[in-house]
């Protein structure tokens, strides 16, 4: 049977359309969508008509970046954030870096829930940042990309050989961009902030310097590469020159990195300490920039949940990250309300283009494509509240943070996954 | 704690864990208590008794000798009982959080708690969770504010006024706490700060806290009131920032010959430990007609004592 949404403001990002209209779904798959096409048919071969006044449609949102370790169980999360797909980091215990482990995460997964759930392998094994994965053999098996997760790829030779072996099997090549001899024993943004603190800091330069150096390499050997989580000016800058160039290199961020500065981890604050670090005002203007002018293809959470053991530590003890699963469509949606993009392209950094990244079917609403659907209202406000996050963790600097655009209903494969 | 009704406290917040916690008139009161105190000790007179039936708990997790002693006469001074804990060689050793430490001394109603530890913010995050008073005898790289009171009341006695006076604070200004301390409360007293360092240990953007920086030391002495020098903290330096103490000292060591470009009645003080031969000429360090060093340790259990007193002030003990 069918189930009829009908008068939702629909947004496409993959024919780059905004329209009044109708969605029509069977089963798993989207059977019609247009304007008044419900009136096709006779209402009684609808199971359901849902009139979605004032709400917006769109696909639902694909999260190519967070971590799950296991079991995994923040699908709840997922749907309340209104994600229907994610890419999970391979820093998994053990790692992603063979067969076996990737496809039991991936069949873990179907048996907990009908989240659209993918999984990166790591470049090097274990981590090792010097020998390489079977990265033909995990294609296969279905890895989406390869990423040594929080690590940078620091040895030249290593990344320009993973970069040449990845085009055999046309596999993306993630860089998670920081120097380590540079980030040293950093915990936050290097500046006046650390200097008040009296914490060690991590200069913005150490993100910039792999950026650039692994460029030369990009351009050299023409693979398919992608810098996640970018933080500094000086890393849009260069970025968008690259592109310029006509260098083939996409690259996304997080929240976390336009709504916030390095001012939110005064006072220790050790929900806030995130990798990369919160940087300077300046470099979130930048970021916001980058995502404006195109230079910045995507925005994922980055979620990380940690529980508060790890978090209620001297700020150099704790452990870094947040979890944003459930905050990344209302702080993306900041950038709507402040006029720096259209709710369409704030959408298409959220669905079509990770998926044209990632090269995955989804960030679609044409005719035959499976169900998956946000149906959100981007203006309703309401407060962040950590204690009525689904997901198991709750550290996020985001509490009580006064927000704008709730997540109304998620559909997974034609099943309403939020509200449960 | 218990605050009085009509409280009688000096200070606006119940703990000291930073020179950017107090206002000008609290540290007034601090160091005119403190320059009581230290007129007092020197007569070896009768001290009331102000901290009697107090408890006063020293907990270190960083080794130290000169102020825990001070810390300790201080309260014993004043009457109170006070207890060290080795943390070394305590249940932080078996893995016990700082909190759930922090909800064990709790427990047991200490009065005041002084505490040190080697990372930044560990002993605000450990004041939040007790129900006493807590000073802040260092922690890691940020601050160690008795040590900056105790440098102002020294300077204060031998040069009468702190505003206007040139002070440098010269060497390893990136791993030093007692920089950062001093830098903001001799600010506040109207000094005029500038450090002295090679780039290397000179922390980022630090002159937005409205300082000079120098790094050509004979320059950078020009015209000084003050030469604080800084030790050289090689157990903090994980890589490389200075090539070695030799030419440490060569070009940031305080010698006979740098010291002329300072005013003629240039004074030197120096936080202790010394690194005699790295930081300071031997001989300049034991000149007490400049060195003020042993002076700052005397100040530094009259200032602790005021500390105490102000923090007990108005409390139901």
């Amino acid at each position: 049977m069918k189930e009829a949404y009908i008068n939702a403001k629909i947004l496409d990002p993959h024919k780059n359309k905004e329209f009044i209209g109708d969605i029509i779904i069977e089963k798993d798959k989207i059977i019609d969508v247009g304007p008044n096409i419900h009136k096709k048919e006779k209402p009684k071969n609808y199971t359901n008509i849902h009139d979605c006044k004032n709400l917006f449609i769109c696909p639902g949102l694909l999260d190519m970046r967070v971590s799950f370790g296991e079991p995994i169980s923040e699908h709840k999360a997922a749907f309340a954030g209104g994600i229907t797909a994610v890419v999970c980091l391979p820093n998994t215990d053990p790692v992603v870096d063979n067969v076996s482990v990737a496809e039991y995460i991936q069949r873990k997964a179907r048996e907990v829930s009908n989240l659209n759930l993918y999984t990166y392998g790591s470049i090097t094994k274990n981590f090792d940042g010097e020998n390489l994965c079977e990265m033909g053999l995990l294609s296969k098996a279905g890895v989406k990309g390869f990423t040594d997760a929080t690590k940078s790829i620091e040895n030249s030779a290593v990344l320009k050989r993973a970069l040449e072996y990845s085009k055999a099997f046309d596999s993306l090549v993630i860089q998670f961009p920081e120097d380590k001899n540079l980030a040293n024993d950093g915990v936050m943004n290097e500046g006046e902030i650390s200097t008040r603190l009296g914490l060690a800091g991590i200069p913005s330069i150490a993100e910039v310097i792999i950026i650039e150096r692994d460029l030369r390499l990009v351009e050299a050997t023409g693979a398919k590469y992608h810098v996640s989580c970018v933080s500094t000016a000086e890393s849009v800058e260069a970025i968008k020159n690259a592109k310029k160039k006509g260098i083939k290199v996409t690259c996304d961020t997080s929240p976390q990195y336009f709504t916030l500065n390095e001012m939110a981890v005064e006072d220790y604050r050790t929900f806030a300490k995130v990798s990369p670090p919160l940087r300077s005002e300046k470099d979130r203007v930048a970021i916001v920039n980058g995502l404006k002018d195109g230079t910045i293809d995507a925005i994922q959470s980055d979620h990380m949940p940690q529980d508060e053991d790890n978090k209620r530590l001297p700020f150099n003890n704790a452990e870094k990250g947040i979890v944003g699963l459930e905050t990344l469509l209302p702080l993306s949606l900041e950038l709507y309300h402040n006029k720096s993009l259209s709710l369409l392209d704030v959408i298409k950094k959220l669905t079509k283009n990770p998926a044209d990244i990632l090269n995955l079917d989804h960030g679609t609403l044409s005719k035959g494509s499976k169900a998956d659907l946000l149906i959100f209202d981007p203006n309703k406000p309401f407060i962040v509240n950590v204690k009525k996050f689904k997901s198991k963790s709750k550290n996020s600097p985001f509490d009580k943070k006064p927000s704008q655009g709730k997540v109304i209903k998620t559909i997974c494969s034609g099943e309403v996954s939020y509200p449960a | 704690m218990k605050l009085l009704k009509d409280s009688k406290r000096a200070l606006l917040k119940p703990h000291l864990l930073s020179v950017e916690d107090l206002s000008i008139p609290e540290v007034d009161i601090l160091l005119n208590k403190a320059n009581f105190y230290a007129d007092a000790n020197k007569q070896k007179g009768k001290i009331e008794k102000t901290l009697k039936r107090s408890t006063v708990i020293t907990l270190f997790f960083e080794t130290s000798t000169r102020t825990k002693t001070s810390f300790e006469l201080a309260a014993k001074r004043l009457g109170a009982n006070s207890i060290g804990i080795n943390a070394s060689a305590s249940a932080i050793k078996k893995g016990e959080t700082l909190i759930d430490t922090a909800m064990t001394l709790n427990a047991m109603h200490a009065d005041v708690l002084i505490v040190r530890h080697p990372d930044s913010g560990a002993v605000k995050l450990l004041s939040e969770k007790v129900n006493c008073a807590v000073i802040n005898a260092g922690d890691g790289t940020h601050e160690h504010p008795t040590q900056a009171l105790l440098d102002a009341l020294t300077i204060k006695r031998n040069k009468k006024n702190i505003k206007n006076l040139n002070i440098a604070i010269c060497g390893d200004v990136l791993h030093s706490r007692v920089a950062r301390s001093n830098i903001l409360l001799l600010s506040k007293l109207g000094a005029r700060l500038r450090v002295i360092a090679p780039p290397t240990l000179i922390p980022k953007n630090i002159e937005n806290l409205g300082i000079e920086v120098f790094t050509d030391m004979k320059k950078g002495l020009v015209d000084c009131d003050i030469v604080m020098m800084l030790r050289l903290q090689m157990e903090r330096m994980k890589g490389l920032y200075v090539p070695s103490t030799k030419e440490y000292f060569k070009f940031y060591g305080l010698d006979h010959e740098k010291l002329k470009k300072a005013k003629k009645d240039a004074l030197i003080m120096h936080p202790g430990p010394m690194n005699r031969g790295i930081e300071i000429d031997s001989s300049l360090a034991d000149n007490l007609d400049r060195s003020l060093i042993h002076q700052q340790v005397e100040m530094g259990v009259a200032v602790r004592m005021a500390c105490l007193e102000m923090l007990t002030l108005g409390i139901d003990k």
